[in-house]
């Protein structure tokens, strides 16, 4: 058999620049180099010499989509460096935040990015509004989006690089007035969500490799703030440990740094959370989802979209409880003397665990950073994955190279890749 | 009936806020989007992407390496308009901030920018083409943003009157 060269330039529908090469041999895949092209922007090294308050709104500029979960890392760990507890009410408006985020990051993969896939379009804007089952899906999926960026814009300020949340506490705080309106298109999107899980629950693509994952999971719920690091074999990091289960590897045709865990590519997102937490999830979510449910724990990587639609719907769900349980007094910034310190933050961002590190001293003037990101930790597990794609899609000769080429970039899309995140770094230590 | 604006939207070296909000902003007007805009490169909404002609052509994002300023040409070559949109394509920052950075810093990064063949310096988009319109804010501003497409599209199209 001759020997096939895959290059896939630009990957559409993901966030930010990546490429794709594939070497088959004689029916074997020989290589695969999932490379993300975006050029380094140096948040890390920029942040040196910069005033610890100024942080949050620096690392959030990493990405655009990602960015209140950057924001809620940087604070964490920030918070972590110069010895600041949050208030409970504080605790409940992060919380939401990552809820706004998650719902609105999530409904924009699964609407915009993959769903026309799934029904053979080439943009989500090309449903047939003349279509009963296309029309609704259009307005479902704009509705869900909306209803996630109002979450976000109540609490955070914007869905996009929040204004609201510094070190310390919030600067405003959401109105009753405001409270109920949100609530309202919360309810209001609801069945959209159910809808969104049964379709990918019966969706017909499937991938299975046995692979490790895993995520932040909090003590008490199912969420993206606190907790213990645990992975699918059973162990737990704390916050404090960082990255130190990690081992960093060199790709130098990649401008992000990858990961693996013991020597093994592995997953993070919202496969792993489901995988992990799915039990903590609110009960109304796992009433509502319980045959979605079933499906897990899963190594399926096209549940991750599954996964996704769950929790839209756990972040609706806890939100509205969150909202409508709670009042919000304006509470004042709490504020600590500045220390020499390292400071650790651990969030679980839509596409999985980010970890930010801060070193500052005792000025307040930050000395060094690292910044971990989920894409990178998944960089490993992707090229597995396209791998084994690739070498049973090049067994059936019936298989053009357009539709391999199609298949690897659905593959890549169900990660959610973010390669804005991937592209920010200053220290990869290739020889 | 007026034939629908090309739209081509690009990103180069930035944290793509700028898609972010569009595609919110979208919430509330994809209606009339559908019918008023034929997305002929938009890499975040679809997957067959042209380089033909755009009535309106959006960059955001800072040029950070030779390819990025080839494209932007080529896009200024095929834009009726050409609109900066966001902080890192109007003013070059925060993408970028290794501008600015003291010699140390600088020399820490070289085999980096090296490796990867990036520019020497990071350049906003109006330091290599023309621009029409900017729309600065990091993100821009959604009312903003409106707006000055809205008097695009009046321009554009003057017989097309906006809901």
């Amino acid at each position: 058999m001759h020997r096939i060269d895959i290059r896939l330039n630009q990957i559409c529908k993901v966030e930010g620049g990546a490429s794709m090469d594939v070497v088959v041999d004689d029916g074997k895949v020989k290589d695969v180099k999932f490379a993300i092209v975006e050029y380094k922007r140096f948040f890390t090294e920029a942040m040196k010499g910069k005033n610890i308050a100024a942080i949050p709104a620096h690392l959030s500029r990493i990405c655009g989509t990602c960015s209140n979960a950057h924001v809620m890392a940087a604070i964490e760990a920030c918070e972590d460096a110069i010895g600041i507890e949050p208030t409970e009410q504080t605790r409940i408006l992060r919380r939401l935040t990552m809820h706004g985020l998650v719902s609105r990051d999530h409904a924009l993969h699964l609407y915009l990015f993959v769903m026309p896939d799934l029904y053979g379009k080439d943009a989500f804007l090309d449903f047939d509004e003349d279509d009963s089952e296309q029309h609704q899906l259009l307005h479902d999926g704009f509705d869900i989006k909306s209803a996630g960026n109002e979450l976000s814009m109540l609490v955070a300020g914007r869905s996009v690089h929040a204004t609201f949340p510094v070190i310390g506490g919030f600067l405003q705080f959401p109105s009753p007035e405001k409270v109920r309106e949100v609530v309202g298109a919360l309810q209001a999107a609801r069945p959209a969500v159910l809808r969104l899980i049964e379709i990918f629950r019966k969706a017909p693509w499937h991938l299975d490799r046995q692979t490790k994952f895993m995520a932040l999971v909090p003590d008490d719920s199912f969420g993206y703030i606190g907790g213990k690091i645990i992975s699918s074999i059973g162990e737990s990091y704390e916050r404090k440990d960082f990255r130190s289960h990690l081992e960093h590897v060199a790709l130098p045709y990649s401008q992000a740094s990858a990961y693996t865990y013991k020597g093994e590519s592995y997953l993070v997102g919202a496969l792993a959370r489901i995988n992990l937490a799915k039990d903590k999830l609110h009960p109304k979510t796992r009433e509502s989802a319980a045959e979605a449910l079933k499906l897990f724990p899963s190594t399926d990587i096209y549940h991750n979209n599954l996964a996704q639609a769950i929790e839209i719907l756990h972040s609706f769900d806890e939100s509205i409880d969150l909202l409508t349980q709670n009042g919000f007094k304006p509470e004042p910034i709490i504020k600590a003397p500045m220390r020499g310190a390292v400071g650790m933050g651990v969030i679980e961002a839509p596409r999985g665990t980010l970890y930010h590190k801060v070193v500052m001293d005792d000025k307040g003037i930050v000395t060094d950073g690292e910044v971990i990101v989920p894409t990178g930790q998944n960089q490993v597990n992707i090229e597995r994955d396209v791998g084994v794609l690739v070498e049973e899609l090049v067994k059936d000769p019936a298989n053009t190279k357009e539709k391999i080429n199609f298949e690897i970039e659905k593959l890549i899309r169900a990660y959610d890749p973010c390669m804005s995140c991937g592209a920010h770094f200053l220290k990869v230590n290739w020889k | 009936m007026d034939s629908k604006i090309k739209i081509g939207w690009f990103s180069f070296s930035c944290c793509e806020d700028n898609t972010i909000v569009m595609t919110e902003v979208m919430n509330d007007h994809w209606q009339e989007w559908k019918k008023l805009f034929d997305f002929r490169h938009a890499r975040v909404l679809k997957a067959n992407n042209v380089m033909d002609e755009f009535d309106i052509a959006f960059i955001e994002g800072a040029l950070a390496g030779p390819e990025h300023v080839e494209k932007a040409k080529q896009i200024r070559s095929l834009a009726k308009k050409l609109v900066a949109v966001g902080s890192c394509a109007v003013v070059g920052l925060p993408a970028g901030q290794r501008n600015a950075f003291t010699e140390e810093q600088k020399a820490s990064i070289d085999y980096l920018v090296t490796r990867f063949g990036a520019l020497p310096e990071v350049k906003k988009v109006s330091d290599v083409v023309k621009v029409d319109v900017e729309i600065p804010g990091c993100p821009m501003d959604p009312k903003v943003f409106l707006d000055k497409v809205n008097a695009l599209v009046t321009e554009l199209r003057p017989t097309i009157t906006e809901d």
